[in-house]
């Protein structure tokens, strides 16, 4: 664990180098040091490139660490709770519900006008919540979830949702519509020191309770009787964990839009080499995934810079085929 | 509170007396459609006494497993009592029950590649006291690794402790589903069909198993089985299902016998003893086509 915090560091200050404007390490520690000390980010006297540092890269290679952890260990929980090594809030349509809430919450200008409550968080909820429980009812057969049934229903899901983020997109005026498309496609152009801290109290305190229930998702992955017999109340737990991971699901998507496959490669990779013991997957997937995400954002950064790609196109890319090889692999392995 | 919850899981269970006492169980699954044929099991009423075997046969479909997962506290009972130990399993929290009760389901799928001795020490759960600050690791305390320590080496398995469940064979991997059941320190064993699906060696490993951890346990097992012969050799006593009603229970010399299995299988079946143990053995007759 130690080791995975000193490299998750390491990956951090790396990334910070990069980007349209490459920048010395002596200036990233100096910026930081400085930023450190006197808490402004107006920074006076750190020169330019202490400006990108302070103002843009900094907040941004932290969300991405954010986003990236909180993805790995929603999917970590999923894949417990549903016993699917392949569900992913992206895959499962989790994360299209939390987008069309977000969505319905732009269209309706509530986004824009709430400073107090976090209404895309909540609105992002909601959707996620709703997908998630009616992915669930729709793969749930006589007790069971068949890993095959379960990915259908979450396709079908994600297509019915995405059609409807479409309609919405289309009947937005033009200017905002482009603003929705960019977001939804996944960008950490992060939102501001605030709005960072507001999102790192949700996955301290979802993660946190996701932690202490570690044992509990051990249990859960032997199958729903057997943690009965092991004494679960299993319909009480699942409504926790299904509200628990909607929840940070919600507060992901409504700051990063949908970045998809974080939330599946990292835990089934971490779980190739330590095991699927909950009590050390959990924390350790999420270092992995925010290292992991940063990394594809600095890609996403740098391959055309000074263009970006939408880090949701590189995660991807990255994630998609390392799915379809899961999915053969798996099926070599069933018959 | 929490020292009036300890004492109830305390449990009560003195040797001659029921370990488990079921009286006027009726179940039936919520959505049956078959409106004619409404109850999976009914009025079932029935004793086990304390250190007793008790195997459950009957032809499929007449309510075996339902029967156990009743027992388990997986399923409730529509109408009627099941007594563990003297308190009246609904009442008692899923937690209370598994303090009492481990389970050996017939089917067992891991998904995740856990190893032999994590998924015993998952038996551990129903004991650790959860407290708010209990976050990873540190959850295991020393009682927790002896106790899984004991039940794998009394089911032969500490060798394969660093193996991953899924690697194992299926008499192995039995094994270790009774060494996770034994973590739990439970006073009532159920299984599900212990021997379907295993070559004859690990029945007779199991089977002997199971006889022996009664003996150093002083458990109460239930098991369900389909083998006929397996409930003769193994069990005290024998209850024979027949579409969801009691329809015999009593000694494998009282039940295991020709007519009884007519009216439960409607089948002829032959039956003699068993030349070691004298218990009747039951094999099928010579078929009306075979040739010899």
């Amino acid at each position: 664990m130690a080791g995975l915090v000193a490299a998750s560091v390491t990956v951090l200050m790396m990334c910070l180098q990069f980007g349209a404007t490459s920048v010395e390490m002596r200036t990233v520690v100096g910026a930081l040091l400085k930023f450190l000390q006197s808490e402004q980010t107006d920074a006076g006297g750190l020169g330019t490139s202490g400006i990108i540092m302070v103002q843009i890269r900094f907040p941004r290679v932290i969300m991405g660490f954010l986003v990236g952890g909180s993805l790995a260990g929603i999917g970590v929980t999923l894949q417990a709770l549903l016993r699917n090594p392949l569900a992913d809030p992206y895959v499962l349509g989790v994360s299209s519900g939390a987008a069309l809430g977000a969505s319905l919450a732009m269209l309706f200008g509530i986004g824009a006008t709430f400073a107090l409550l976090p209404a895309l968080p909540l609105f992002g909820f909601i959707g996620g919540f709703l997908s998630l429980v009616l992915i669930y009812r729709l793969a749930q057969s006589q007790g069971r979830l068949p890993i095959h049934s379960l990915l259908l229903a979450g396709v079908i899901l994600n297509a019915i949702l995405t059609a409807l983020i479409m309609f919405i997109t289309s009947i937005m005026e033009p200017n905002r519509s482009a603003g929705l498309m960019a977001w939804l496609m996944g960008s950490l152009t992060a939102p501001g020191y605030p709005a960072l801290a507001v999102f790192f109290l949700y996955m301290v305190v979802v993660l946190g309770i996701l932690m202490q229930k570690a044992q509990v998702l051990n249990v859960l992955t032997l199958g729903e009787e057997t943690a009965r017999s092991l004494g679960i109340e299993t319909e009480w737990v699942k409504k926790q964990l299904f509200a628990l991971t909607a929840l940070l699901t919600g507060a992901v998507v409504s700051v990063s839009g949908m970045i998809g496959f974080v939330g599946m490669v990292i835990p089934h990779v971490v779980r190739m080499l330590i095991g699927s013991d909950h009590r050390l997957l959990l924390p350790a997937s999420t270092l992995v995934g925010g290292m992991f995400l940063v990394v594809a954002d600095t890609i996403a950064r740098t391959l055309l810079a000074p263009a970006e790609i939408p880090v949701g196109i590189v995660t991807a890319l990255a994630g998609g085929p390392f799915f379809l090889y899961l999915l053969l692999w798996r099926k070599d392995r069933m018959a | 509170m929490e020292r009036a919850t300890a004492d109830l899981a305390e449990p009560c269970l003195v040797e001659g007396s029921a370990a488990l006492q079921v009286e006027g169980l009726s179940f039936r699954y919520a959505m049956t459609r078959d409106r004619a044929k409404t109850w999976t099991l009914e009025q079932l009423s029935f004793q086990v006494a304390v250190g007793e075997i008790l195997g459950i046969v009957g032809p499929n479909g007449s309510g075996k497993s339902s029967l156990l997962k009743l027992l388990a506290g997986l399923l409730s009972p529509h109408r009627g009592t099941i007594r563990l130990g003297g308190r009246e399993s609904q009442r008692l929290s899923q937690l209370d029950i598994a303090r009492l009760v481990a389970v050996v389901p017939q089917e067992y799928v891991q998904i995740f590649p856990f190893t032999v001795a994590e998924t015993v020490l998952m038996g551990r759960f129903p004991h650790r006291k959860s407290r708010f600050w209990s976050v990873g690791l540190g959850d295991d305390t020393e009682v927790d690794l002896v106790r899984a320590h004991e039940a794998m080496s009394e089911t032969d398995v500490l060798s394969l402790a660093d193996r991953l469940v899924s690697d194992l064979s299926g008499g192995e991997r039995q094994r270790v589903i009774i060494a996770r059941a034994l973590a739990q320190e439970p006073k009532i064993l159920l299984l599900d069909e212990p021997t379907a699906f295993l070559d004859i060696n690990h029945q007779i490993e199991i089977c002997s198993l199971i006889v022996r951890l009664r003996a150093e346990r002083q458990l109460t097992v239930v098991l369900v089985s389909h083998d006929l012969n397996v409930a003769s050799q193994y069990c005290d006593r024998v209850l024979m299902l027949k579409e969801g009603k009691l329809c015999r229970i009593g000694s494998p010399d009282e039940t295991i016998r020709p007519d009884v299995l007519r009216i439960v299988y409607g089948c002829e079946v032959v039956v003699d003893a068993h030349p070691q143990t004298g218990r009747p053995r039951v094999t099928m007759p010579m078929g009306v086509g075979s040739t010899r």
